[in-house]
């Protein structure tokens, strides 16, 4: 409580001298934050930086070890969340806070002071003057369990402007949104602005941050690095900051050596629940030592297509033939019907890491020698598991990975995002598969997680592991894979050679398009 | 006419049987919709049970009148009875975090002996048995609806009750109109389905999870002195609660945790109970007509799963505690 005074009256926030731990974790030291009226600010840093922690301070979740907060000039103690939306600050959280089984109005009108019973009608009509006033499409009756992720998000947002938030914190509202809904978004922000609201805008995506805010402030480890103006900010410049040494931003494509096939998917058709076809007729092959990169709108088809493979999604027709060797003899074999489990029996060596880390992939409430030791055990035989190897490949994971956690015995679900997904991939690797897929696995993850991510594929490729990436970010996949399968609508609209197709071009076939077989579709 | 009579009969002794569940049910569910999954209902019952008929008979002796005055008694004892219950699982699973499920079970257990004890220390006290005098016994009778309850069919069917079936009645519809309707009960909701959720809408998720929980467990002891008082008619029984706790818990999930339909469920459930004794089906050994309430409600839990209707499952959050700063 050195300084009682904030520096200039025209920061809407300060927080000075913040600290903040969890048990022996130092989530924050001594750190540093302003935010102005009618900016949008951009709060950057790795994984695990402390990101999310400020704002959970600023909005009442935390309350910091030490440190001074004034809103307005005025220096104030934030308890509980209610003493943030009197102040009105108002968060959206990186995993929604929503009551599913209520509806949009309902939870935005959720703990408000009023009378004894709500009036449905003049809260609904409330609510859509709210979304006019900004540009938003919501209907305030819809089940939150009926909503897509980005209408829940405009709930969430709307949910804030109702409480009168004039300073909004959105934490890594756009990881979860397709291209298309990010643009909306940003527009909305846009008029927030206008509207002299001060937005703190937390994101990975660096080409976000130059496009929609005024000022970035960076943490690293816990720590404030600095604060600058986005106009004399770049990608690489930023990322420096945030690493805190310069790292270089070129993908890797190593010359597939040994190429040779593993996998061969004919004419595979699957159904979704309502009956129509999720993929439809879909070719293609995989071979050792090569990245297949696949792209696509999101929901065409890339989740069916993963899970059929990994025998978890029930195939309707077609077939997957896995090259196996038996009796010296190679030999494809057709795993369609077989379960995960009857594929390891088989000895199919294949390794997934899917979309839903923590719904799939991995127990969070387990530690990492529990999650890894899910996928060990049941190489040995005897009654008793055995604990002492799974730790032995925690600990090699941990330094190899740089997996940031206290030690390999806590519950995965309190390390940040970004380290969850490399103890997945880390330990799918370890398996020594034979065939690799991995569905979005730099979702979330900062830019040099994402890096790291990249790196341990590149490292499996050149082992000659055939690696089937599907990606989001069009650049990346464009810059990793060896070939590229674009999808759409379920079905494959082409699989083109990236060294020699326009980003223009795979957009079309995204759309479901087809391009002039000259210009290199086909080409492979 | 006399299948008429049969069946009125067994709807009468259906819902005397029902009356004791929709209390103790409405409870229960007011504390799962707060997010605590409290399986010491039978517990809180017993606490109840003997509370009142020992706030009757003490309220016989200091006043040296039965009626009205010990009645009131009766209802204030074992309703408080029943708050402190709540209160002791409050404290131990909001404030200190205890585990809810070894929480419930070992109130359950500790006020059947807190019931059971107090009785035998009350019997003792009056000399062999506790029995509350003929005034009093009568205030937990049939209400004298005159004429009315003459009434042929209608007033058999709807006026040969005591008051604490019309009671219970409300209060299930009360809670009903209070869970769906205003603007607290929202609050309710949410704190059982998401805490976090309602936390970070400036909800006080502990002041709600306490009052549900006391007044639910207050509603549990009503239940119990509906046990001792009307049940055995201002008699101690040792196994006056006879496992109506559990049979209210399972009732919960019947109602699909809704009060309103927990007014019927328990009319069934009640009906499903004194079965035995109205229409007997030779050969057929009592303990089998025991096990119906059971069989029913793993009926309705595999309906309801299969169904999936989101509105009609438990509190998401029930059984978990909430801490702010867990993730
Ligand atoms: N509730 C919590 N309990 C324990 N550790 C936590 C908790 N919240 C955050 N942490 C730890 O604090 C650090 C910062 O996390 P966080 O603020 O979520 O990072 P970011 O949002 O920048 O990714 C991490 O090491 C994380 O594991
Ligand atoms: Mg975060």
């Amino acid at each position: 409580m050195q300084d009682t005074k904030p520096t200039t009256v025209d920061n809407v926030v300060e927080m000075r001298h913040i600290c903040k731990s969890f048990g022996t974790v130092q989530a924050l030291s001594d750190v540093h934050f302003e935010l102005r009226r009618g900016e949008i600010l951009s709060l950057l840093g790795e994984n695990g930086s402390g990101k999310t922690t400020l704002m959970n301070i600023l909005s009442g979740i935390y309350f910091p070890d030490a440190g001074d907060i004034f809103v307005n000039g005025k220096a104030v103690t934030i308890r509980q969340p209610k003493d943030a939306f009197d102040l009105n600050i108002g968060m959206v959280h990186q995993h929604f806070k929503l009551v599913d089984v209520f509806s949009a109005a309902e939870n935005i009108v959720l703990g408000l002071p009023g009378g004894m019973t709500i009036n449905r009608r003049s809260l609904s009509k409330h609510v859509r003057e709210i979304a006019d006033q900004y540009g938003f499409e919501i209907d305030p009756e819809k089940k939150v369990y009926d909503m897509s992720v980005s209408e829940k998000q405009t709930v969430e947002i709307i949910k804030a402007l109702y409480r009168g938030a004039d300073i909004l914190i959105l934490d890594e509202p756009t990881a979860v949104l397709t291209p298309q809904e990010t643009d909306k978004l940003f527009d909305i922000m846009r008029a927030m602005k206008k509207d002299k609201k001060s937005i703190i805008l937390i994101t990975h995506k660096l080409n976000e941050v130059l496009a929609v805010s005024d000022r970035v402030t960076v943490l690293r480890k816990g720590e404030y690095i600095d604060t600058v103006q986005t106009k004399d900010a770049t990608v690489q410049s930023l990322t420096d900051m945030m690493v805190g040494r310069s790292v270089s931003l070129e993908i890797d494509r190593p010359a597939p050596t040994n190429v040779k096939p593993i996998l061969k998917v004919q004419s595979l058709t699957v159904l979704d629940q309502e009956g129509s076809k999720a993929l439809d007729d879909v070719n293609f092959e995989v071979n050792g030592g090569e990245i297949l990169g696949i792209a696509g709108i999101s929901g065409s088809g890339q989740r069916e297509l993963c899970e059929a493979i990994a025998g978890l999604y029930p195939v309707t027709g077609g077939s997957i033939l896995y090259r196996t060797v038996v009796d010296g003899h190679e030999v494809d074999e057709n795993v369609v019907g077989l379960n995960p489990n009857e594929l390891v029996k088989k000895g199919i060596a294949l390794a997934f890491v899917p979309e839903d880390r923590l719904g799939m992939g991995l127990v969070p409430s387990l530690d990492m020698v529990d999650n890894i030791m899910l996928k060990h055990y049941r190489k040995k035989k005897g009654f008793l598991v055995d604990r002492k190897s799974p730790r032995k490949i925690a600990e090699r994971l941990v330094e190899e990975l740089q997996i940031v956690t206290p030690d390999v015995f806590t519950p995965i679900r309190r390390l940040s995002g970004g380290n969850v997904q490399k103890i997945l991939v880390g330990r799918e690797i370890d398996t020594a598969p034979r065939l690799l897929m991995v569905a979005y696995p730099v979702r979330g993850l900062d830019i040099n997680s994402s890096y790291t991510i990249y790196n341990l594929l590149n490292e499996q490729k050149e082992k000659g592991v055939a690696v089937i990436f599907v990606g989001e970010d069009l650049d990346v996949l464009m810059e990793i894979s060896d070939r590229l399968l674009v999808l759409s609508g379920g079905r494959v609209t082409g699989i083109v050679d990236p060294r020699v197709t326009s980003k223009q071009d795979i957009g079309l076939l995204m759309l479901g398009q087809s391009i002039d077989k000259e210009k290199g579709a086909d080409a492979v | 006419m006399k299948v008429l009579n049969v069946i009125i009969n067994l709807i009468n002794a259906a819902v005397l049987a029902g009356t004791p569940l929709l209390l103790a049910t409405s409870g229960e569910i007011l504390t799962e919709k707060s997010g605590n999954l409290n399986l010491g209902v039978e517990g809180q019952m017993y606490m109840g049970a003997i509370a009142g008929l020992a706030g009757a008979w003490f309220a016989e002796q200091w006043f040296g009148t039965g009626g009205m005055i010990p009645l009131i008694i009766a209802v204030i004892f074992s309703f408080i009875m029943g708050c402190i219950s709540g209160l002791i699982y409050s404290v131990l699973t909001v404030t200190l975090r205890a585990n809810q499920n070894v929480t419930g079970l070992t109130l359950a257990i500790f006020g059947t002996g807190f019931g059971k004890f107090f009785g035998e220390v009350l019997g003792h006290k009056a000399g062999g048995f506790v029995a509350v005098g003929q005034e009093t016994k009568a205030m937990f009778g049939n209400i004298n609806f005159g004429k009315l309850t003459e009434t042929p069919f209608i007033g058999t069917l709807f006026f040969r009750y005591n008051w604490l079936v019309y009671f219970a009645l409300i209060i299930a519809v009360i809670m009903g109109w209070y869970l769906n309707k205003t603007r607290s009960g929202l609050s309710l909701r949410a704190v059982g389905e998401s805490p976090g959720t309602a936390d970070s809408a400036g909800i006080n998720v502990t002041r709600y999870k306490y009052g549900a929980t006391i007044i639910g467990g207050g509603l549990c002891g009503l239940a119990g002195m509906y046990m001792s008082m009307v049940n055995q008619k201002g008699i101690w029984v040792t196994d006056c609660v006879s496992g109506y706790g559990w049979l209210a818990i399972a009732l919960v999930i019947f109602s699909t945790w809704s009060p309103l339909r927990a007014i019927y469920s328990s009319i069934i459930f009640g009906g499903l109970t004194v079965m035995y004794m109205r229409i007997p089906i030779p050969g057929l050994p009592t303990a089998i007509y025991m096990m119906f309430p059971y069989i029913a409600t793993i009926i309705v839990l595999i309906l309801t799963s299969i169904k999936q209707i989101k509105e009609h499952a438990q509190p998401a959050s029930t059984g978990l505690n909430y801490y702010r700063e867990e993730r």
